[in-house]
């Protein structure tokens, strides 16, 4: 396993009161992602642990574009990957935001 | 008491994560989890094999309300690992179950599992054993153990004999139910005994159909969550007790199987047996006209 | 040790004991007088539907007779029986059959004792060794889950690998030492010492819980079973569970 680690600054904090949110699951070609709200509001991190080594350059770019578009502000997100491709690994991120967005029932 | 609801979306069980699964199948909202993905409680043994881990190790665990009713509930995820049972994974089912028997509340167990994880397949087969005990003793207590088969994985090797110690088992289609899977028999025996790739062998010899024929399963739904959902809360009215003269049934059930299909060298010649019109049609019946076609099937009632 | 050298060990006030194709079913008397079932599955033959169902009835029989005596069970098994025609009729329900009728004869209050003189692997030692409440070994004796070639071939890993790996870890790679430190076998007999005692000594266990997951603990093999199955039952009695999407 490679474990990569992001600290970024946000421009905007998750929306909704939820505490934590889980999406996908660890299989060839896809990844986990667990979003946990538990930081200050400018602040995010991505704590990765992938099976497939040497794509830190590829990671850096998906999150930072992540955080950029996305309202991560407050989470500390922690991947298992699988092996998944950019677009999937951008995808799941998108999910994780929907869900700990999701209002509580 | 508030109107009970379920999630109402259509939702194949096949294609389902674990947690959609729960959430399609308990009253909706009503599932908490214990041991949580925050919890980080991994399996402490992929990492010799430097293999990704995932943070509930394969299985979801916790509780919920079933049409009203407080239940337990456990869904494998058969994407991770094939839902094999590891040491983690198998500890969170054997402590459930307890509770059950503790707190005497049914439990739901979705199983998505090829059986036992290889990478820790000490533990795991540890872990079958300790919770096929506790199935026993929650059971004997008056808790009712339903299982859920119609996953990815199917419902294979020791995972297969645990379904095997629960009251009731309820099944679809796609749900595979079998000790040894077709990849092991065509390895260990070779390709006359069992081509593996041979999908409509395979699913007419370990499939939901067959096993709700000869009374392997107790009730055959559609692949379909609310489907399921309805089937559990059916099944959690039926009997509970886990004494001789349940096993005494199970026996003469089990006996009487060999007797009547023991000599058959394939499924059809056993559908036939049970005065099946067209046995050969029976993969392609939609549920409907299979259930019809199934009126004489051997059944498990209270010999479970 | 052969079968016959374990019998006579186990049993000097004598026994009598039926084989039928590789299954023994029978009685024999401990040195106290009392008497003692005994079944097995011998010769490391596959376990298959016929003869779960056989061993089954024996077990359910000797509960309906009520005598609370206790059970030997006697394992040198390979794996469940591979083959189309077992899984076609349902193998998993008469292995699982066997394991309940066990763990039914325990409940009522019949010891059951599994004694592992050979092999075992997979389903057949689940049906059996594994649904006794006291499992006991001899020396030589091998349990597998899957031997190393074949675990190789699916893990897809080079068998000096695994060996390598299996030096470093009990959890996964057969054999009875590793079966020991995981909790799964209560201990292994001396087979210089005289076996009868070590049975009594067995027999006189108080009957209890599953405590295969504190052995493991203890003993090093299984480190987080025990106290994971406690959490979660702990985590169910208390009334609030964490909440989440």
């Amino acid at each position: 396993m490679e474990k990569l680690s992001f600290r970024l600054t946000a421009a905007r904090s998750a929306g909704g009161t939820r505490a934590q949110a889980i999406v996908g699951v660890v299989a060839s070609g896809n990844l986990e992602v667990l979003l946990e709200r538990s930081h200050p509001a400018d602040t995010c991190t991505i704590d990765i642990a992938t099976a497939a080594h040497g794509f830190g350059a590829v990671w850096d770019a998906v999150v930072r574009d992540f955080v950029a578009r996305r309202s991560a502000g407050g989470l500390r997100i922690s991947i298992n990957d699988g092996g998944a491709r950019p677009d999937t690994v951008a995808l799941r991120l998108a999910q994780g935001i929907r869900k700990i967005e999701e209002p509580e029932r | 008491m508030t109107a009970v609801t379920a999630n109402a979306n259509s939702l194949s069980w096949y294609e389902a994560s674990a947690r959609q699964r729960i959430d399609a199948l308990v009253d909706a909202g009503s599932f908490a989890e214990f041991i949580g993905p925050e919890l980080r409680e991994i399996s402490p043994h992929l990492a010799i094999f430097d293999l990704p881990e995932q943070f509930d190790d394969g299985i979801v665990i916790g509780r919920g309300r079933l049409d009203g009713a407080p239940v337990l509930v456990a869904a494998q995820e058969g994407r991770f690992m094939g839902g094999a049972f590891g040491e983690v994974h198998g500890a969170k089912l054997t402590g459930l179950l307890r509770a059950a028997r503790a707190l005497e509340q049914d439990v739901l167990i979705l199983f998505d599992t090829g059986g036992v994880r290889l990478q820790e397949a000490n533990a795991g087969e540890l872990a079958i054993a300790e919770i096929m005990r506790a199935v026993i003793e929650a059971r004997r207590a008056g808790v009712n153990v339903i299982g859920l088969i119609g996953g990815r994985a199917g419902c294979y090797g020791g995972g297969s004999l645990i379904a095997g110690t629960c009251s009731r088992l309820i099944v679809s289609e796609q749900g595979r139910l079998s000790v040894s899977g077709p990849e092991v028999i065509e390895t260990n025996k070779g390709i006359e005994e069992f081509d593996s790739r041979d999908r409509a062998l395979v699913w007419r010899t370990m499939g939901g159909k067959h096993r709700y024929l000869i009374g392997g399963a107790d009730t055959f739904v559609d692949d379909e969550a609310l489907a399921f959902r309805e089937a559990a809360i059916n099944a959690l009215k039926a009997g509970r007790r886990c004494d001789v003269t349940v096993l005494e049934a199970e026996q003469t059930r089990l006996e009487r199987r060999l007797q009547r299909f023991g000599a058959a060298e394939d499924a059809v010649e056993i559908w036939e047996r049970l005065g099946i019109d067209q046995p050969t049609e029976i993969p392609g019946l939609p549920t409907g006209a299979f259930l019809r076609a199934a009126a004489n099937r051997e059944n498990a009632d209270d010999a479970r | 040790m052969t079968l016959d050298d374990i019998l006579a060990g186990l049993f000097p006030n004598g026994s009598k004991i039926d084989m039928t194709g590789a299954m023994i079913a029978g009685q024999a008397t401990l040195p106290d007088g009392k008497p003692i079932h005994v079944l097995g599955v011998t010769q490391g033959q596959p376990l298959g539907a016929d003869e779960a169902i056989v061993l089954a009835g024996r077990v359910i029989e000797i509960v309906k007779s009520g005598d609370r005596a206790p059970i030997l069970f006697l394992v040198d098994s390979a794996s469940q029986r591979m083959s189309k025609r077992d899984e076609l009729l349902g193998l998993s329900e008469y292995l699982s059959h066997l394991a309940k009728t066990l763990l039914l004869a325990e409940a009522e209050g019949h010891r059951t004792i599994g004694l592992l003189y050979g092999g075992s692997a997979a389903g057949a030692f689940i049906a059996t060794a594994l649904a006794t409440g006291t499992l006991v070994a001899l020396p030589g004796a091998h349990p597998a889950v899957m031997d190393l070639p074949s675990m190789a071939r699916v893990t897809k890993l080079p068998i000096d690998v695994l060996r390598a790996k299996a030096e470093a870890t009990p959890v996964f790679a057969p054999g009875l030492d590793n079966m020991v430190l995981t909790g799964g076998i209560h201990a292994v007999w001396d087979e210089a010492a005289p076996l009868a005692p070590q049975l009594a000594a067995v027999l006189q266990r108080p009957q209890g819980q599953d405590d295969r997951g504190r052995l493991g603990t203890e003993r090093g093999g299984r480190r987080k079973a025990a106290e994971l199955a406690a959490r979660v039952a702990f985590a169910a009695a208390s009334h609030h569970g964490a909440r989440h999407g």
